[in-house]
């Protein structure tokens, strides 16, 4: 019993199964299905925020363009949609049927040719991965490669972004420039507009999440975790010691940008659209926050980071609709300012020393003598997220507070 | 531009003057004895589709941009909006029901507004929607209000190519906007080579398609250049120059937001002011002025619907009731006088169809006249858009527009001009 207690607790798997048990269980339960809708949208910035973590509370390595690659899996999959969507019959009002509605507008009287492609699903979802994660190639092999890294990395990620945006709403035949590809209908005949659908996408999404976060946890506890948190803290140590530095950088940032292409994709098919609101350099700031409110340093704070942020923004703007903005920048300084480690880092130093004494106090009458679980928290907190920072302090007692002083 | 040029319903309704400063509603006679049929309909009857209606409310909802860039534009429509549902609640309301508003903010950013419209729809259950101004958020809830079978009043001149059974469109499509323009343009300034300029996204493109082809094909004129600049761009250096090498007669402009503010700065700066160059623009409205300032307009032209300083009894009364409510310093543009014609053409449709279920609103709705808009007199069309003359205004230096012409009849919306696609 205690064996496989230590053995949860080393590998962070007990919060994974809260998180599961919150996710697959608790949530569709107590929402209808337009609030599930919603946190299945929240979710998909999950996949951004927790890429974020292995980039950056692993890697060292601040990307302030991740809405880059949450941009290019969405507009992949909103291409296909569109496609299929644009079939000659319902569309045969415009002068060339057949085509997107944008193009036909922009005077476009045949398919560009490397539209082509998206006609086929199973292309679709290998560049779902696969552009997003070339193009993260292409960028970080040419800056690492160069040692350039820190303020200046984030800044080209932040031009990238900008770059991209402006690409988008430039070449509106191409891309429904800012209006964004709109009007998605079906996937493969399958109405993506039903409560049933989006439900069942609900699931979908948060499956895919938390096999990311597993994936993530593996990376985290193998060697290459290690070595990541090496190179954050020492990178010329693991360079001196004959580690290629810039590889494993590059890995980081494609597996990131693969995490949040993967959100993206889900985004389109859940929401119905896509548009170059999510690529620009403030929707990139904004998921960043999602992973410092949450806790860098924690795949699962990151998630309930981005759930409370976009809960904040809903809540706060359905509420006080002429207020909202001030309460949502109150919310993120107010977190900023008191948990420099996000609600990870309040649950390391706040609620598991007290779980600790009342471990050790002598059990009240009514638990049974049963340790607290991490259940008994209200959801809204990180339940459990010790395991970051357990593997982190592995390596450097301290880290704790390295980390608060050293990023940014 | 007084009531003569209204049609002759509206003298019926000049007789309720003393009524309300500022209730532009719909003729008394017929909103009293709909008044006294309404209280009769129990709930039961006038909703059978589950909308939040009671015996005593009707909930709609209001979904627009209070904060983010948009903020500034669509302000005048929330205001509008809330105006008149204030002077309907103020008359008794709709079917005996007062009218709730659920306001959101669609925070100038596509996907909120889906999210929005979305939980108005489905959670509020709201009885209609009185909201959006850019086509690219009314392209992100399009879907959504097909979908849940809702209903959307949409207030601002757009580039036509849409026609929803879910949509009322309240403001001009943009064959309405521009062919009177043209041809006024080319009658009574001679212009024959225009020069097309406008921000690059959907509006001005497909506006200026359609210029171009009403140019060259019917008119017999000349484009002598045509140029796109991306949303926010502030430099129109090299655009000066290419004016200056055409010379055009005329430059037709489509160039919105904060653009707009240093577009006609850098034309004065360069000499090319109202005195000297014929231009007309699509996109300058009493709200652009405050931010352009009248001074860089003056002597410029502009074609809308409406225009604050149309003087007719309805528009008097509607810009003392608009100043009254919202402070002596506030203006109205065409697309503020639009939106305020959504909740009194949906309580005209409601009253008709004698129930909110969107299905039997929508049915009722081709043929409701409004005579007491400020813009003068709109029917509803077949295809959602609205019957409406089209003006031109003078820009003057206080920042309002002189009308110097108008369309001799209601022109008919047409969003998808055969001939100009």
């Amino acid at each position: 019993m205690d064996a496989i207690k230590s053995w949860l607790g080393r590998s962070g798997l007990a919060s994974v199964a809260i998180l599961a048990v919150l996710l697959l269980v608790v949530f569709p339960l107590a929402m209808d299905s337009f609030r599930l809708n919603l946190v299945g949208k929240y979710l998909t910035y999950g996949f951004v925020a927790i890429g974020l973590v292995m980039l950056w509370g692993y890697g060292g390595v601040l990307s302030l363009g991740q809405g880059v690659f949450f941009g290019l899996g969405g507009y992949a999959m909103a291409m296909f949609l569109k496609l299929e969507a644009s079939d000659p019959v319902s569309t045969k009002i415009q002068s060339t049927p057949g085509i997107p509605d944008f193009m036909d507008w922009n005077q476009l009287t045949a398919l560009p040719w490397w539209w082509e492609p998206f006609n086929s699903f199973a292309f679709t979802l290998f560049a779902v991965v696969a552009v997003p994660v070339l193009l993260a190639f292409i960028v970080s092999y040419a800056m690492f490669k160069r040692r350039v890294g820190g303020v200046y990395f984030a800044i080209i990620t932040q031009a990238v972004a900008l770059i991209l945006t402006v690409l988008i709403i430039g070449q509106q035949g191409y891309t429904g420039g800012v209006n964004g590809i709109t009007d998605l209908k079906t996937l493969m005949g399958w109405d993506i507009r039903t409560d049933e659908a989006k439900t069942l996408l609900y699931f979908l999404t948060a499956a895919l999440l938390l096999g990311a976060i597993l994936l993530c946890r593996w990376i985290q506890l193998s060697k290459l975790g290690t070595l990541l948190l090496a190179m954050r803290d020492k990178e010329d140590r693991v360079r001196f010691s004959g580690y290629d530095v810039s590889m494993f950088k590059v890995f980081a940032f494609c597996l990131a940008a693969a995490l949040s292409a993967i959100g993206g994709a889900m985004f389109t098919l859940q929401v119905g659209f896509m548009s170059p609101s999510f690529v620009g350099i403030v929707p990139s700031i904004e998921m960043v926050i999602f992973a410092a409110v949450g806790g860098r340093m924690s795949l699962v704070g990151a998630v309930y980071g981005a759930l409370l942020v976009n809960f904040g923004k809903t809540y706060f703007s359905e509420t006080f609709p002429d207020l909202w903005l001030f309460l949502m920048a109150g919310l993120f300084i107010g977190v900023v300012m008191a948990f420099p480690n996000g609600l990870a880092g309040l649950y390391e130093s706040h609620v598991k020393p007290w779980l600790a004494r009342r471990k050790q106090a002598p059990a009240p009458a009514g638990t049974g003598g049963e340790p607290p679980a991490p259940t008994t928290e209200p959801a809204h907190k990180p339940a459990t997220v010790a395991t970051a920072t357990t593997a982190a302090s592995a390596t450097s007692p301290s880290l704790g507070t390295k980390i608060s002083s050293q990023s940014v | 531009m007084s009531a003569k040029h209204l049609p002759p319903e509206h003298l019926s309704s000049s007789s309720r003057r003393t009524f309300m400063l500022g209730a532009a509603a719909l003729p008394l006679a017929l909103a009293m004895s709909r008044m006294g049929h309404a209280a009769a309909l129990p709930t039961a009857q006038v909703n059978t589709t589950g909308l939040a209606v009671t015996d005593t409310e009707v909930v709609v909802g209001q979904l627009h941009s209070a904060t983010g860039t948009m903020a500034i534009s669509e302000t005048g429509s929330i205001q509008a909006e809330q105006l008149a549902i204030d002077q309907i609640n103020e008359m008794g309301g709709i079917l005996g029901r007062k009218i709730r508003v659920i306001k959101e903010d669609g925070a100038s950013d596509w996907p909120t507004f889906a999210e929005k419209s979305r939980k108005l729809l489905v959670n509020d259950r709201v009885a209609t929607v009185f909201g959006c101004w850019t086509s690219a958020s009314r392209k992100a809830v399009l879907p959504i209000f097909e979908k849940e079978n809702g209903l959307l009043y949409y207030p601002t001149f757009y580039e036509g190519l849409e026609q929803s059974k879910n949509v009322i469109y309240t403001g001009q499509e943009a064959t309405q906007q521009i062919l009177y323009g043209l041809d006024w343009a080319k009658k009574e300034k001679g212009a024959q080579k225009i020069f097309l300029v406008g921000s690059d996204y959907i509006w001005p493109r497909t506006s200026m398609k359609i210029a171009r082809k009403h140019i060259e094909n019917f008119q017999g004129g000349k484009v002598v250049g045509e140029e796109y600049y991306p949303l926010g761009n502030t430099n129109f250096n090299s655009l000066i120059n290419k004016i200056k090498i055409a010379k055009p007669d005329c430059i037709l402009a489509a160039v919105v937001g904060g653009s707009n503010v240093a577009f006609y700065k850098q034309l004065k700066a360069a000499g090319i002011t109202g005195a000297k160059q014929f231009l007309l623009t699509l996109s300058v409205t009493e709200d652009e002025m405050l931010g352009i300032g009248g001074e860089n307009f003056e002597g410029f032209y502009s074609s809308m619907k409406y225009f604050q300083s149309l003087e007719n009894e309805n528009n008097k009364k509607f810009v003392a009731a608009f100043k009254a409510k919202y402070g002596p310093k506030a203006v109205i543009g065409d697309v503020t006088q639009a939106a305020y014609l959504g909740p009194w053409l949906w309580k005209a449709a409601v009253e008709k169809a004698g129930s909110f279920d969107v299905d039997k609103v929508v049915a009722a709705s081709p043929g409701i006249e409004l005579t007491t808009a400020p813009e003068g007199y709109v029917k509803i069309h077949e295809n959602h858009h609205l019957w409406s003359k089209t003006r031109i205004g003078m820009g003057l230096a206080d920042g309002q527009f002189k009308v110097v012409a108008e369309s001799p009849e209601l022109i008919e919306p047409n969003p998808f001009p055969e001939g100009y696609q």
